[in-house]
């Protein structure tokens, strides 16, 4: 009985904090509420993955309104895997940004700042909590729109630009999401997932339900910069606060990867995908966004954006799994949504503690830094290694199933571009890695006041080695995430790839 | 002691000792004492284990099982063992060599240096008792990151760029071949144990048991074979203390190791005979042999001359893996602790001589013998024992090499180890030669001593050992053969 | 043929208000231009959810007496929801336009991206 209501705490818990914080007076006060509330849904939700990790699904109908007319939230391991990854990632990330968001946003916008931030969480909680389709369109703008006021928030007066165009690029995908939507009510009548699905079987021949699938699948690429609707996400990375970006980073492009999975998979089923071009497509874009993202990686002269580009060939990684459409396939999908989020989130929170010692974020700008700043140093080369795919990191395990679902499938084209692509992050990270190892022969004077060539203080350490070692962590015991991941994919009804 | 206590004491001594090295930074002494202590501590735990292993104990542990099926494990054999023995003695005798070097030659970052370092033997020693081998290319890429820092010690732009071709071919090769080949191997058998007579007999097609086998062989990127050998040279930049003991005998050892281990434990020898697995590699790995020594006499940096022979010296033991029979693997599972002792003390020589005499080309060698006696009769037993001439321990392992090619019928092989050895001469033997009996140009001249106390009682140790084993060749002999019983 | 084009008028409405939205997103460089499209393209998907919501010979969906057709009601409720979205979007696209004028002082595409490359 109580498992039920935990899911619904999940969402209202912060969105009963978001207005309240935007009461309280500017100053620690807020920062500290959301503190709160996000450690108590960070426990919330590791409990609600402990509860489904063998199967049973949570089930809890809003209002008392029985499905399919009420509205359901419905929780199976794979959204409690998403849930619990959300609730952490803003668990470590809200004491990284108490001194990283005060000396990026004025003083008079805090309590603001953490009212929409909550209200973001409560977005991105309730995409994974909800078993209804439309319920979760809702939830999606609210994310998103609060994502587009967070971004708009950064000191860079391109931040404005970035989050305008990521508004009308975000907004039309969430309405191509809409039309799909509707199609799929016109054909069904029913707007509870798993109704849907039960629905379809019988019709998935349709034209109708072709289009609605095509639909919602480019607004979710939209949604998780799925080459090549991916321009938005270098802009808002790069020029976001720096505590948003390590944020969004980590969880605003996952989540749209669970909503993919959860449509592709959950809603419409593995048979309807391998009668429609999907899975090719999939394993084709993904294809192209690892080689020409993480290429595209190299060439930048600013780490923030890299690692932006980094973070589209990862998410190429994911939808690989996905077009290969099997259970190695998606537990890679799955388990790289996971990883990635641990590694990209260390690495944003890397830089964003240079960024807040020496005010930029350009290469030129930090030569040599690794000497004065060895934690932070070290802490890149481990995050570093796990991004490679080095063994002994989450990174590796994500790769090694990826690797495995090409090679099950003989797709020897696809596997080749899986190593090619950790030979470019090689490249693109030891660029990195070197930058901050060897001095240049002339230090450079930044603009900005704010210049200080020391370690970083252990309110920004500690989360970032938090994230580090949990990438170490999950690299070696993974029991208990590819328990949770091997539940999902059979949950979504996806069997053993045979010939 | 427990046997699986003494395994995991082994194995975690280096970590110790990084955490006392990084504690006690502010007292160089202090420090150097930790780093000798410890490689003192893991000398004794290792020759413990080695007198219960011979003795028939069973070391056996699994830490934990990152992907299902899949564990990490240590367990120890023969070439395991041998690996073990040579890594962790050679570390107490370069740590008393690098105290002299390091701080005769000023060195910065002496900490950084001498945790890493000891990061680097712990690397190596995981990979020497690695009981499959997903654990082994955990050991072998952690090793492999571990020494850059090393090899970009200096901070110049030429250290940046020698560690970039470093990690680059390093990471590579290993990403793109031998991690594609070990995946495969995972799905076409099913596991990845090392069991005796191999994993793949049987569930591999022999047609495509070539190609796998090129995938590894070119994915062990630290066996040094041609074309993917430029990181040796270029990781010459390091201090000289890194070139000998990772880059003669750690990092290159555990390089020409893998290479047996799937050559034995994942293909099996008579799988390999029986598909023909090696036939054209083996081309490469002659190939190699020559050229090496071949570019090795044009070199005129002492370090870059001692680099193309190890090369060389290292596709000696990809050969004896490449033969897959009795003889050639007595002689290349030798060759790993003969080539070890052998060639750094030729490496402690060339530190040394860059630390006293500040000279770097052979050019300016001449004469220099007579300043610094002692260091030039090291280096000659050292190069006498790379040649492969008696009393010198490297020719125990020449000969049953030889002895290998002749078992396998392959004569060509057997010309080049002979012309090998006749390059060695020239290119080895010349230095102390003209060292001695040269006259020393005037521009050059150097008239101080020899070199520090320390680096002199290394070198007295290693170039001692080369004779030692020429006389009593266990506990390698021994070992190898073990290897060579067990492998069907 | 002509059954097609007449019985389905509301598609038609429906995908040529979408497509000039979305025209009008695209082509045009002035940010409150975007911010109309973006409305026209909403709003055509609104009318495709109420249109396919309509029940032949059906009443509005309140309960009165003496009928027994309503329209479905459903759709009129999604669409609320999105309306409720779409003029939040709207006033934060808004929002941001403003701040965009203060601190480039156009609303221009062009002139926005030619000051931020001459950075």
């Amino acid at each position: 009985m109580i498992e039920q209501n935990l899911s619904l705490l999940l969402v209202v818990v912060p969105l009963l904090a978001a207005p309240i914080a935007a009461m309280l007076p500017n100053g620690r006060l807020p920062w500290l509420l959301a503190l709160a509330v996000s450690w108590l849904c960070f426990i919330l939700a590791a409990w609600q993955l402990m509860v489904v990790i063998d199967g049973d699904v949570i089930q809890y109908s809003l209002g008392g309104w029985a499905p399919p007319w009420g509205i359901e939230y419905r929780i199976d391991a794979l959204n409690a895997i998403v849930a619990l990854l959300v609730a952490a990632i803003a668990a470590v990330t809200l004491p990284y940004a108490l001194l990283s968001i005060e000396q990026e946003i004025n003083k008079e916008q805090l309590s603001l700042f953490y009212s929409v931030f909550l209200l973001c969480f409560v977005g991105l909680l309730g995409i994974t909590q909800t078993g209804d389709i439309f319920n979760l369109f809702v939830f999606l703008e609210i994310s998103s729109l609060s994502a587009y006021a967070l971004i708009a928030m950064g000191r860079d007066r391109r931040a404005l630009t970035a989050a305008f165009q990521y508004m009308i690029m975000g907004t039309i995908g969430a309405t191509f999401f809409l039309i799909g939507v509707g199609l799929t009510y016109v054909e069904t009548g029913t707007l509870n997932m798993l109704d849907l699905n039960q629905r379809l079987q019988p019709i998935l021949e349709h034209r109708t339900v072709h289009t609605g699938f095509a639909f919602m699948v480019v607004g979710i690429a939209l949604k998780l910069a799925l080459f090549p609707l991916h321009l938005w996400l270098p802009n808002v990375y790069t020029y976001a606060p720096t505590a948003i970006s390590v944020f969004l980073a980590a969880t605003a492009t996952k989540v749209a990867v669970y909503v993919m999975l959860r449509v592709v998979f959950g809603v419409f089923s593995n048979d309807f995908v391998s009668i429609t071009p999907a899975d090719d497509l999939f394993l084709l874009l993904g294809v192209i966004g690892v080689i020409l993202a993480s290429a595209a990686a190299i060439s930048q002269h600013d780490v923030k954006r890299m690692l932006a580009y980094s973070s589209v060939a990862q998410i190429s990684y994911m939808v690989l799994g996905m077009g290969f459409a099997s259970v190695y396939g998606l537990t890679a999908s799955i388990v790289h949504i996971f990883n990635h989020a641990l590694m990209k989130g260390a690495l944003f929170m890397a830089v964003g503690i240079i960024v807040y010692r020496i005010g930029s974020s350009r290469f030129k700008d930090m030569a040599g830094l690794g000497r004065q700043m060895p934690w932070t140093f070290a802490a890149i080369f481990i995050a570093g290694l796990s991004l490679i795919g080095v063994p002994g990191t989450a990174g590796f395990i994500s790769k090694w199933y990826l690797m495995l679902a090409a090679i099950e499938q003989q797709a020897w084209p696809v596997a080749l571009a899986i190593l090619i692509g950790s030979l470019l992050a090689v490249i693109y990270m030891w660029k990195l890695i070197e930058t901050l190892f060897f001095e240049k022969a002339e230090q450079h004077e930044i603009g900005q006041g704010v210049q200080q060539r020391s370690e970083a203080p252990l309110s920004l350490l500690l989360p970032l080695w938090l994230l580090v070692l949990a990438n170490i962590y999950f690299g070696i015991e993974t029991q208990v995430l590819l328990k949770a991941t091997a539940t999902a994919v059979d949950l979504l009804g996806v069997a053993d790839y045979h010939e | 002691m427990s046997d699986t206590a003494l395994l995991l004491t082994a194995l975690c001594l280096p970590l110790f000792a990084v955490l006392g090295i990084t504690l006690t930074s502010r007292w160089p002494n202090l420090r150097e004492a930790v780093t000798l202590m410890s490689s003192a501590l893991l000398s004794i735990a290792v020759f413990t284990i080695y007198m219960r292993f011979s003795g028939g104990a069973v070391f056996a542990i699994d830490i934990a099982e990152p992907l299902p099926g899949l564990m990490l494990r240590f367990e120890i054999e023969p070439l395991g063992m041998l690996l073990a023995l040579v890594t962790s003695t050679l570390w107490f005798v370069t740590a008393i060599y690098a105290i002299g070097y390091m701080r005769k030659h000023n060195e910065e970052n002496q900490t950084r240096f001498y945790a890493l370092f000891a990061i680097a033997i712990g690397s190596a020693l995981g990979a020497a008792f690695s009981g499959n081998l997903l654990t082994l290319f955990l050991w072998y890429e952690v090793l492999t990151v571990s020494t850059y820092p090393l090899v970009a010690h200096a901070g110049t732009k030429k250290a940046r760029d020698g560690a970039r071709t470093y990690i680059g071919i390093l990471l590579t090769t290993s990403i793109l071949f031998q991690l594609f080949a070990i995946l495969i191997t995972y799905s076409v058998a099913g596991t990845l144990d090392f069991s005796d007579g191999g994993i793949l007999a049987g569930k591999l097609d022999p047609a495509w048991a070539g190609l796998l086998y090129a995938l590894f062989i070119f994915g062990i990127g630290k066996a040094a074979v041609m074309p993917f050998h430029r990181w040796l040279p270029a990781a010459m930049v390091a201090p000289t203390p890194v070139s000998a003991l990772l880059h003669a005998v750690a990092v290159v050892k555990v390089g020409v190791f893998t290479v047996l281990k799937v050559t034995v434990y994942i293909f099996g020898t008579d799988f390999i005979t029986s598909s023909g697995a090696s036939d054209w590699l083996i081309w490469f790995a002659g190939a190699t042999i020559l050229l090496a020594s071949l570019v090795a006499m044009t070199q005129d940096n002492l370090k870059l001359r001692l680099a193309y022979s190890t090369i060389s010296q290292l596709s000696y033991i990809v050969l004896g893996a490449l033969l897959a029979t009795d003889m050639g693997l007595l002689g290349g599972t030798m060759h790993i602790a003969m080539h070890a002792f052998a060639k750094i003390t030729l490496f402690f020589a060339a530190g040394a001589i860059l630390v006293a005499a500040h000279k770097t080309e052979i050019s300016q060698l001449d004469g220099l013998g007579r300043q610094m006696p002692l260091t030039f009769v090291f280096f000659t037993i050292g190069a006498c024992s790379i040649i492969g001439l008696p009393p010198f321990g490297g020719m125990w392992s020449k000969w049953y090499l030889a002895m290998g090619t002749l078992e396998a019928g392959q004569w060509v092989m057997l010309a080049v180890l002979l012309m090998s050895s006749l390059l060695n001469i020239a290119y080895l033997l010349v230095i102390p030669a003209r060292a001695f009996f040269s006259q020393a140009r005037e521009k050059n001249a150097y008239s101080g001593g020899e070199a520090p106390v320390s680096c002199l009682i290394a070198m007295a140790i290693s170039s001692m050992m080369c004779i030692y084993l020429f006389i009593y060749p266990e506990p390698f002999y021994t070992l190898a053969s073990m290897l060579v019983k067990q492998a069907p | 043929m002509i059954d097609v084009i007449i019985g389905h008028y509301n598609y038609w409405i429906v995908i040529v208000l979408m497509m000039a939205g979305f025209y009008t997103v695209i082509s045009r460089g002035n940010l409150i231009k975007k911010i109309v499209g973006l409305n026209i393209f909403q709003t055509s998907v609104f009318l495709l959810y109420i249109s396919i919501g309509y029940v032949s010979d059906g009443t509005a969906p309140i309960i009165a007496e003496g009928f027994t057709r309503y329209s479905n009601p459903l759709p009129h409720v999604l669409i609320l929801t999105a309306i409720v979205v779409g003029v939040a979007t709207t006033a934060l696209g808004l929002a941001l336009v403003i701040r965009i004028k203060e601190a480039y002082g156009t609303i221009e595409e062009d002139d926005i991206h030619n000051q931020d490359e001459s950075l």
